[in-house]
C-alpha cells in the first residue's frame, strides 16, 4: 500500500532513489542538499535499500564514481547544488558522452560570489547543454516522482536526467509526500539493462579515441536520443497516471483557457504564481499559468500551440544570463520565434539568491505586464531601491 | 617584512558577528591569531586571509585585514596567485580538514611542493562542521557519522605525513587551547621563508567533541602530549621519563630508563632528510595516544616567487625587455600569396 508521509523536498527526493532501487549512490556534502545523501546513507546501511554508498571527497569524484558505477551496469544516483555542479561540470559531460543514464537531484542555490545558499536557478541552467534532461520540481511529491519518471526515460534513450528543486522553499519544507508502493515503483521502471555493461565475458574499451572520423556521429546520437526523450516523457509521464496515480507532462498549464496573458514559471516559485493567477481572476484578469516542467528536452512545438495567439506572456525567472536576458524567457523567445501568431514574450527576472518572490510580487508583474509596451530584454524585479523595469545604467544600486 | 606598525588585537578584530557555535575551538584561534597579528607589526593593509568553504573559512569576515572568502578547496591556489603576484603581502590561508584535504587535497601539495611563501592553517577537527557532521578525511577509521552510519572505512590522511610527503619546508602542529603554543608556532610560520603547513588540532564541540581530549584533558594531556623542540631530546611525560627512540626509520616510544638518555632521538627540524620528522609525524595517527606537537620541520629552499622573478630578470638580462610584436613577426613566419 502507498504510504502517506510529512517529509521535506529533499528526503522525498532520497525515497525516490530509493523507490528506484538505485544500486549505486556516491556523493559529496553540500548545503541545502547534504540531507537527501544523509538519508540515503541511513537507508543503505539500516538495509532498507540494496545500494552501494561511496563517499567522497569531492563532487567532481562523486559524478566520476556515478560514471564508472553507471557503467558497470548500476542504477546510479547522486545530488549536489551550486558549486557542487559546477565542480560536477566536466563529468555530467562525460556521462552523456558515455551515454550513462544517471540520474541526479540538484538542489538549485545562488553561484558565488558572494557566498548565498539561497534558491536560484542559475546553477542548473548553467549546465544546459551539457545533454542532460532536466526537471524541475514545484511540490515535494514531484521531487520523489521526478527521479523515478526520469530513470524511465533516462534509461530508454541512454542519456543522464537531473531534477531540479529550489533550495530551501523546497529542499526544507515538509509537505504530505504519497510513497508509492514498491511493486508499483517496479512496474513502472524495470530494471536497468544497459546495453554494453562492463563484463569481463564481453570486454570492450571504453571512452577511446574516436577524433574526426566518429565524433560527429556521436554527437548526432545524442542529439536524436534528446530528441525522442521529448516524446517518451510525454508517454511515461502519462504511463506515471495510470501506474502510479499521477500524470506528469513536460508542461503544465493552469487556467489556460481564455487566458489572454500568460505567467511562465518554473520550479518552487509556481506554487506562488498559481495563488497570483487565482486572486488575479478573481480581478477579472483573463491569467493563466504555464509550467516548465521539462526544460531538456524543451517542449517546444507544445509551448507554441499554447502561447499562439495570447496577448502578452510574462516569463519568471529566478536567474539570468547576462549579456541576453534570463534563461527561460531566452528559450520561450527562441521557441516561439517566427510563429505568426506569437506573443510578445516579457521577461521578469525575479528572486536571486533567495529574495522572496510573493503572490503580491507576482501580482505587481502581472500589472506591469498589462501596462508595459516595450518588453526590453530583461526587466528585473524587486531590485532595492528600483521599480520593475529594465537595466538603468546610471543608477546607483549597490550603494 | 615588519614594519614596525603599533598594534593591539583590537586593531585586528572587525566590525562583524563572530558565528561560530558556542564553545567552537575556532574563537580561540582567532583570539591567538588576532594577537599574533598585533605583535607581528606588518601593516594591516598588507595582510591577506583567504579562506575556501567550511566553518573555518569565516575567519576571514573576523580579521581586520584583506581577506577572501574563496571556493571550496581552492584556497592555496587562489593565495598563491595572490602570492605570486604581490610578494610583498602577508598571505595567509585558512582551510578545515575537510576544505585543506578532501576537496582541496591537490591544490594543497601542490602549493606546498612549489614552496609558494603561504602559511597555510589547517584547522583539524576531524569531522565536517558546516555540513552538520559527516565524517571527514581526518576521521578516524570506524568512526559513526550521518555519512557513515555502519563506521568509516575511509583510511584517514595524517596531516603531517601528507604534508611532509608533499615536500613541505615547514610543518608543525598545535593544539586551539594551548595559546601560548598556537602563537609560537605562528610565529616560527610566518618567520619562515615559503610555505608553511600548521595543523591546529580544533575542537568541534557540536559534531565531535572531546576528540582531542587525549591532549586538553587535565589528566591525559601531559601523558600525551610529546613536545617537540628543535636540538632537544624528544622526552616527556609529567616525569620526562618517557621518550622517543627511531631505529631503521621508525620512531618508537620507550621508557627513558631502559634504552638510557644517550638513546634518545634528538631532534633536528632542520635535517636535510625529512625521513626523521616522517617517522615522528607516524607516532600517532589520530591524536588518541602519545602525539608529537610542535615543529616537525623547517628547512630552507628557494621560495618559488623570487625563483620565478629571478627567471624573469635573468631572461631580460639575457635578451632585453622582449618585444611581442617582433617575435610574432620575427622567423618562422611567411606571406601567403
Amino acid at each position: 500500500m502507498p504510504e502517506r508521509l510529512l517529509l521535506t523536498g529533499n528526503h522525498a527526493a532520497a525515497y525516490g532513489a530509493m523507490l528506484s532501487r538505485a544500486e549505486v549512490i556516491s556523493a559529496y556534502p553540500i548545503t541545502p542538499q547534504t540531507m537527501i545523501v544523509e538519508l540515503l546513507s541511513e537507508l543503505t546501511a539500516s538495509g532498507k535499500l540494496d545500494a552501494t554508498f561511496i563517499t567522497v571527497e569531492s563532487e567532481h569524484s562523486a559524478m566520476a564514481a556515478c560514471v564508472g558505477a553507471s557503467a558497470a551496469g548500476a542504477r546510479t544516483y547522486t545530488a549536489t547544488s551550486g558549486q557542487g555542479l559546477a565542480l560536477m561540470h566536466e563529468m555530467l559531460h562525460w556521462a552523456v558522452g558515455a551515454r550513462l543514464p544517471v540520474v541526479l537531484t540538484n538542489v538549485s542555490r545562488a553561484m558565488a560570489p558572494g557566498w548565498s545558499i539561497w534558491a536560484d536557478q542559475t546553477d542548473i541552467l548553467s549546465q544546459r547543454d551539457v545533454g542532460w534532461m532536466m526537471l524541475f520540481a514545484e511540490s515535494v511529491q514531484e521531487a520523489q516522482d521526478f527521479i523515478i519518471w526520469s530513470y524511465r526515460v533516462a534509461e530508454q534513450v541512454h542519456l543522464p536526467a537531473m531534477v531540479g528543486m529550489d533550495a530551501f522553499i523546497l529542499s526544507h519544507t515538509a509537505e504530505p509526500l504519497i510513497v508509492h508502493d514498491q511493486s508499483a515503483v517496479d512496474a513502472y521502471l524495470p530494471k536497468f539493462e544497459p546495453i554494453y555493461a562492463l563484463d569481463p565475458e564481453d570486454p570492450r574499451a571504453y571512452g577511446g579515441l574516436v577524433n574526426r572520423d566518429h565524433y560527429f556521429e556521436l554527437r548526432y546520437k545524442i542529439f536524436e536520443a534528446m530528441d525522442r526523450a521529448g516524446e517518451l516523457l510525454v508517454a511515461a509521464g502519462e504511463e506515471f497516471g495510470e501506474v502510479l496515480g499521477r500524470r506528469y507532462a513536460p508542461l503544465e498549464g493552469y487556467l489556460l483557457d481564455d487566458a489572454e496573458y500568460v505567467i511562465v514559471s518554473a520550479g518552487a516559485l509556481t506554487s506562488n504564481v498559481r495563488q497570483a493567477v487565482r486572486d488575479a481572476r478573481a480581478r477579472g484578469i483573463k491569467v493563466g499559468l504555464l509550467r516548465l516542467v521539462a526544460f531538456r528536452p524543451f517542449p517546444v512545438a507544445a509551448m507554441r500551440r499554447i502561447l499562439a495567439g495570447r496577448r502578452k506572456v510574462a516569463v519568471l525567472d529566478r536567474n539570468m544570463g547576462p549579456g541576453h536576458s534570463g534563461i527561460f524567457a531566452a528559450e520561450v523567445r527562441s521557441a516561439l520565434f517566427g510563429s505568426s501568431s506569437a506573443p510578445e514574450v516579457f521577461d521578469y527576472v525575479v528572486g536571486l539568491g533567495g529574495r522572496d518572490v510573493r503572490v503580491e510580487t507576482i501580482l505587481e508583474v502581472l500589472d506591469d505586464l498589462i501596462t508595459r509596451d516595450d518588453p526590453e530584454m530583461a526587466l528585473f524585479v524587486g531590485v532595492k531601491g528600483l521599480p520593475i523595469g529594465p537595466i538603468r545604467k546610471e543608477a546607483e544600486v549597490l550603494r | 617584512m615588519t614594519t614596525g606598525a603599533k598594534y593591539t588585537r583590537q586593531d585586528f578584530q572587525t566590525d562583524q558577528e563572530v558565528r561560530w557555535c558556542p564553545g567552537c575551538g575556532d574563537y580561540t584561534i582567532l583570539a591567538s591569531v588576532q594577537n599574533f597579528m598585533a605583535e607581528m607589526g606588518v601593516d594591516k593593509e598588507k595582510i591577506v586571509f583567504v579562506s575556501g568553504i567550511g566553518c573555518a573559512s569565516r575567519f576571514p569576515y573576523y580579521m581586520n585585514t584583506y581577506g577572501v572568502h574563496a571556493i571550496h578547496g581552492r584556497a592555496p591556489a587562489i593565495a598563491s596567485g595572490i602570492a605570486v603576484a604581490r610578494p610583498e603581502l602577508s598571505v595567509w590561508v585558512v582551510a578545515g580538514d575537510g576544505d585543506a584535504m578532501s576537496i582541496g587535497g591537490n591544490h594543497l601539495i601542490h602549493a606546498l611542493r612549489r614552496n609558494i611563501n603561504l602559511k597555510i592553517l589547517v584547522f583539524n577537527n576531524q569531522i565536517y562542521g558546516l555540513t552538520k557532521g559527516q565524517y571527514s578525511p581526518t576521521s578516524e577509521l570506524g568512526k559513526r557519522t550521518k555519512s557513515s552510519p555502519s563506521g568509516s572505512i575511509d583510511f584517514p590522511f595524517n596531516p603531517v605525513s601528507l604534508a611532509l610527503g608533499a615536500e613541505a619546508t615547514f610543518v608543525a602542529r598545535t593544539i586551539d587551547m594551548d595559546r601560548a603554543h598556537t602563537t609560537e608556532i605562528l610565529n616560527r610560520a610566518y618567520e619562515h621563508k615559503g610555505s608553511a603547513f600548521v595543523e591546529i588540532y580544533q575542537n568541534c564541540n557540536v559534531f565531535n567533541d572531546k576528540a582531542f581530549i587525549a591532549l586538553t584533558g587535565k589528566e591525559e594531556r601531559d601523558l600525551n602530549r610529546i613536545p617537540l623542540v628543535h636540538g632537544e631530546k624528544v622526552v616527556f611525560g609529567p616525569d620526562r621519563d618517557r621518550g622517543v627512540i627511531i631505529e631503521g626509520g621508525t620512531a618508537r616510544i620507550v621508557s627513558v630508563a631502559d634504552v638510557g638518555i644517550d638513546a634518545i632521538h634528538v631532534h633536528d627540524a632542520t635535517a636535510a632528510s625529512a625521513g626523521p620528522a616522517y617517522a615522528l609525524s607516524r607516532l600517532s595517527h589520530g591524536p588518541f595516544g602519545p602525539t608529537p606537537i610542535g615543529v616537525f620541520r623547517s628547512v630552507d629552499r628557494p621560495v618559488y616567487e623570487e625563483t620565478l622573478q629571478q627567471q624573469i630578470h635573468d631572461a631580460q638580462a639575457k635578451k632585453g625587455g622582449g618585444d611581442l610584436a617582433a617575435l610574432i613577426a620575427s622567423a618562422g613566419t611567411w606571406t601567403v600569396a
